[in-house]
This record gives C-alpha cells, sequence and structure tokens, in this order.
C-alpha cells in the first residue's frame, strides 16, 4: 500500500452542544478513491471542511497532503481540489473564465491556460460552450465542468461533496468515469455520496453514522464483515444504530 | 495572481444587469435633483394679514408685502382670533397685526407698532420669516418717513460683505456635499453587497478553499470600486459645470487626490461590513445604519460647529467631515494640499486602518 496522504485522528467538531464529527480515524493513501458514506447530517461535510481547511476542528489531529488541518490550511489548499455539493463556479463568467479564474488563483502557469484549457474541453466534448456562461449550462454539465475547474491545477487530493447530487443516472456514470481518469493520473480521490451504487465504484469506503465511523474497508470487505450482499445492505444495518435525526 | 481576481471582479460589474446603469443614472439623478430640493433658502412663506387700520398707509404696506417673493399673501382676517384660525388650519406661517391708528400714529410720531406671530413648527422657517418681515417694515417705514419728511430716529446701518461665496449661493454650498454623499453611497453600498453577495451564491467556499492570499482577495475587491468612484466623481465634475457653472476655485487635482484616499475608506468599510454579515440583507441595514450616521454627524447638511460637544467629537472619527471639509474648501476658498494636512492625515489613518480591518475580517477558515 502507498503511504497515507490523508491522516485523522481522534478528530471533532462540535457547535455548542451538538457533536457533528465524533472522533474520527481513519487514514487515506495515495492515488486511492476513497468513498466518504453516510446518510444526510451524518457528520460527512463537517469531516470534508475540516480537512480541506474551511473550519477549525475542536479537537484531534490530522495530517493532508503532508500538513497539519489546525495550523497549515493555506499549505493544505495549495495541495487540493475542492468541489462543494452546491455548484459554485460562477454563474455570470463564461466557461473558459471560470478555468482562467481558479487557474490563475492556484498558480498554473499563465501561458499554458489558453491551451489547457482548450485540450480540456475538447476531451469533456465541451469545446462549443467555451464562450457559453456557466448559467446556462445544464446541471449535469455543470457539474462536470466544476469537477474539472477541480483538478485543473493537478492537485495531490481533490475533495468531492456529494458530486453527484440532483443529476440523472447517466451522468452519474460519466461522472465516475472522470473520477477514475483523474485516479489514473495519480490524483487521490475522497468523495463523499449517499448513492450507496457508487460506493462498489470505490476502493476503499468508510460508513459515518451521528458522527463516528462505523465502519471502513474496501467494499468486499464490508460485505463480508456484515454478511450483505451490497454496500445498500451494510449501510442499511449501520443506518438503524443511528439515534440522530436527518437534518 | 491579482490580475486574474481583479479581471473577474470587473467582467462581473460589467455584465451585471444593474450596477453599470446605477453608476450613470445615479450621479446624473442626483446631480440634477437635489441641488434645488435640499435648499435651506425660505421662500414662499404663506402671510395672513389682520388690518385693523384701513388707512392709505396701511394698504400701501400690504401692497409691499405681497409684492416681495419671500411671500405669499394667504388670506386677510379681520380679527386676531381668525388669523390664529388660519395658522391652525395650515393656510398661513405667519400673521401680520395692524393695529388701528397704525397710521395716526406713524405721521405723529414717526414711530408705530404692528405684531408678528410666527408658527414655529419649522423653527427656521418661522425664524426667518419673522427675521424678513421685520426687515420688510423697517424699510417701509424709513421710505414713509421721508415721503413725510419726517427725520427718521438714527439708527446703525450694517454693510453686508459675503467671503467666498458672495451671491450666497445655496447650491454652492450643497453641490459639493452632494457630491460627498454620492460617492460615499455609491462605493460604500456596493462593496457591502458584494462579499455577502458571494457568500450566498457559494463561491465564497470555492474562494475561501484556494490559496488566495487575504490580502489579494481584499485588494481585488477594492480595485473595481475605486475606479467607479473616480468616473463618478468625473461625472460629477462634469455635471456640475455643465448644469450650476461651478467649478472648484482651487485645483480639480486636489479634489482627486483627496477623494481617491476617500473611496479607500468608504470601500473598506464596506467591504468590513460585508465580511461580517452572513445575508445581503444583514449587509444592508447595517450599512444603511453607518450610512446615515455618517451622513448626518459629518457636516454635510448641517454645520459641525453648531453641534452640541458630543456631537463634535463624534465627528472628530467620521471620515465623510473630513472629506466634506476638503470638497467646501478646494470649491469654495479655492485651499490646496498645504491647508489641508489635517485631512490628509485623518483620512490616510482612516483607509489604512479600514482596510487592515477588511483584510483580518476576512476570513478563510471559520472556528
Amino acid at each position: 500500500m502507498n503511504e497515507a496522504t490523508i491522516q485523522v485522528q481522534k478528530l471533532t467538531k462540535r457547535f455548542g452542544d451538538f457533536t457533528a464529527v465524533n472522533n474520527i480515524s481513519f487514514e487515506v493513501s495515495t492515488g486511492e478513491v476513497f468513498g466518504f458514506l453516510g446518510a444526510n447530517g451524518a457528520g460527512k461535510t463537517t469531516a470534508i471542511r475540516m480537512l480541506c481547511g474551511l473550519s477549525k476542528p475542536t479537537s484531534g489531529w490530522g495530517r493532508v497532503a503532508g500538513f497539519d488541518i489546525t495550523r497549515e490550511p493555506e499549505m493544505i489548499k495549495k495541495n487540493i481540489g475542492y468541489m462543494s455539493q452546491k455548484f459554485s463556479l460562477y454563474d455570470d463568467l463564461k466557461v473558459w473564465e471560470n478555468i482562467r479564474l481558479f487557474a490563475g488563483i492556484y498558480g498554473v502557469p499563465h501561458h499554458t491556460i489558453a491551451t489547457k484549457t482548450d485540450e480540456m474541453l475538447q476531451r469533456l466534448g465541451f469545446a462549443s460552450e467555451k464562450n457559453s456562461l456557466v448559467k446556462s449550462l445544464p446541471m449535469g454539465w455543470k457539474q462536470k465542468l466544476a469537477f474539472s475547474v477541480a483538478i485543473f491545477h493537478k492537485p495531490k487530493i481533490v475533495f468531492l461533496d456529494e458530486p453527484t447530487g440532483g443529476v440523472d443516472p447517466l451522468t452519474r456514470r460519466q461522472f465516475w468515469e472522470l473520477i477514475y481518469e483523474a485516479a489514473t493520473q495519480g490524483i487521490t480521490v475522497f468523495v463523499t455520496t449517499h448513492y450507496m451504487d457508487e460506493a462498489e465504484y470505490c476502493n476503499r469506503v468508510s460508513i459515518m453514522v451521528d458522527g463516528r465511523i462505523d465502519a471502513i474497508g474496501t467494499p468486499k470487505q464490508l460485505k463480508q464483515q456484515f454478511e450483505s450482499e451490497s454496500i445498500d445492505e451494510v449501510f442499511r444495518k449501520l443506518a438503524r444504530r443511528a439515534t440522530r435525526k436527518e437534518v | 495572481m491579482l490580475v486574474f481576481l481583479i479581471e473577474k471582479e470587473f467582467k462581473q460589474i460589467i455584465r451585471h444587469s444593474f450596477i453599470p446603469k446605477l453608476l450613470i443614472v445615479f450621479p446624473v439623478m442626483v446631480m440634477l435633483v437635489f441641488p434645488w430640493a435640499a435648499t435651506m433658502e425660505i421662500k414662499n412663506i404663506s402671510i395672513n394679514i389682520t388690518d385693523l387700520d384701513h388707512s392709505t398707509l396701511s394698504k400701501k404696506l400690504v401692497q409691499k408685502i405681497s409684492a416681495s417673493n419671500y411671500f405669499r399673501l394667504t388670506g386677510l382676517s379681520s380679527s386676531h382670533a381668525d388669523a390664529i384660525e388660519e395658522i391652525e388650519f395650515g393656510n398661513a406661517d405667519i400673521l401680520l397685526e395692524i393695529k388701528s391708528g397704525f397710521e395716526k400714529q406713524l405721521i405723529r410720531e414717526g414711530a408705530t407698532n404692528v405684531s408678528i406671530s410666527s408658527n414655529a413648527v419649522n423653527g427656521a422657517k418661522g425664524g426667518l420669516g419673522a427675521a424678513y418681515l421685520s426687515g420688510i417694515l423697517q424699510e417701509y417705514t424709513m421710505e414713509q418717513l421721508a415721503i413725510l419728511g419726517i427725520k427718521p430716529v438714527p439708527v446703525i446701518k450694517t454693510t453686508e460683505s459675503y467671503l467666498f461665496n458672495p451671491m450666497l449661493n445655496y447650491k454652492i454650498f450643497i453641490i459639493p456635499a452632494i457630491i460627498t454623499m454620492l460617492l460615499t453611497m455609491l462605493c460604500g453600498f456596493l462593496p457591502a453587497l458584494n462579499i455577502v453577495g458571494e457568500k450566498e451564491a457559494g463561491t465564497m467556499e470555492q474562494i475561501n478553499v484556494t490559496p488566495v492570499p487575504k490580502f489579494s482577495f481584499i485588494l481585488a475587491k477594492l480595485i473595481p470600486y475605486w475606479i467607479i468612484g473616480v468616473i463618478a466623481l468625473s461625472l460629477c465634475f462634469a455635471l456640475a459645470n455643465l448644469f450650476y457653472g461651478l467649478t472648484p476655485s482651487g485645483s480639480i487635482s486636489t479634489i482627486y487626490i483627496f477623494a481617491a484616499i476617500f473611496l479607500l475608506v468608504v470601500s473598506g468599510l464596506g467591504l468590513i461590513i460585508s465580511n461580517y454579515s452572513s445575508t445581503l440583507q444583514q449587509a444592508m441595514f447595517v450599512m444603511f445604519f453607518f450610512m446615515m450616521i455618517m451622513i448626518l454627524i459629518s457636516g454635510l447638511f448641517t454645520p459641525v460647529s453648531s453641534m452640541p460637544k458630543w456631537a463634535q467629537l463624534i465627528t472628530m472619527i467620521n471620515p465623510l467631515k473630513y472629506f466634506i471639509q476638503v470638497m467646501r474648501a478646494v470649491y469654495l476658498k479655492g485651499s490646496g494640499m498645504g491647508e489641508l494636512t489635517v485631512q490628509m492625515v485623518a483620512l490616510i489613518f482612516f483607509a489604512v486602518g479600514a482596510n487592515i480591518w477588511a483584510v483580518i475580517s476576512y476570513r478563510k477558515t471559520t472556528h
């Protein structure tokens, strides 16, 4: 196994009395596609935000891409890509302008941006939409574009928070093809989802219940461990223990 | 990196459905309408006269008053009680009662009495109305005594000359204030709505997860509004010249230098508010609150020296006060940089302070 690029020890986040993330520990190796599963409100987004340096942990310790999540969040940000569950490219900018902006912020060399943009759009079959305003694109395309922007600067790790929420099955498949393509380029993929069929595509998965990680392993291991046919079944067995209401 | 961020801000502003129009329409509207509306000159005071004398001289006096462009004769009453009723109904602002025996007394004694009562709901109007009326009466008495060949009681004659605004043109006083107000509103509100707008759109989080330095991000937000402010100021200069023939008596570059710093102050304040707000509504209300205080306690419309001591202390920390002083000094007195060092130091202090605060209050990581 490769060395760990994400290491988390006893990570906890509390908001007042509410413990959103409760003492979680895990590791993700370089080049893995790691599925971070859990019901809505289980604490996935809170955990991912701490790993990306957007939110400070209440206690515990974590390293992402070799940097401490509490003390060096800005160094982490240089080495990761992030796509949130809410579409968050600029609606009022054109496709190429969004790519150019984020490439510029991540310090992609200026003279390579234009050619790389064309290459990327070509590969996505998206060249005709280069000059469209992002708000005019259909949802599925927006998601693919957001993902492509998140990995444009060749980050070490890309964090995807519910990337396939609200898109049709065909687009979801295409999206996973993009994820695999990124993984073959050596980018570690950390993806949250609540579509359990997608979990089967991951190298390893963890399942979060009420802020804890209740299971972690390859999909095959988990199915054996919980004597289930599918990850969906594993998930349902675990989710029955949940006491926290969906939010 | 800064280039990319600034480029993005400009594209967003130019494509915005509202801001480019606002940039033209707002200065034009404000410059064409406000100077007429925001006037402190008291005209068209409604006067009601009770003439109990019914003599030639009293009729002449009535004529003289109604001929003045300060007064509008709205009625003649037959008794004091009737006249008071007119004030109560809002038909008159001021009453003049000419007692019976007015003519006789004037001819015989060279002096006479009338009584003036004014409605002081609007204090300035009531007070000034009474003063104007006394002036007219004084003038009238002199005229009549001259005709009658009676030597008037000696009085001290005053000659008045007004420095810097010889015609006492209120517009010259108010236009620099209006320009200041416009710049404050334009370059204060727009940035206040900007960052919080990105928070609502979700793009803020996408930016926060990038390695963008806080300083570059804030600077990229500041520069477009700074340029917008300079454009709006130029437009105001042109309009003031075109419609009111008003040009600064001092150097226009002095104003630009001060405006350049002042714009950084207001935009910085806008960004601070935007950083602390989580919704557009919140940013809007908070900005409005500060805007009201800054404008009312700045000497924009009312002189700072007439304010109570505590209010004068507040004006010390109001950047608007310093800029309005500069605007009036340059526009009316023709002051140069040399006379305005206090204002320069104050504005630089506010600009640096506000923008450091704006950078610090922008948090890429939440607790």
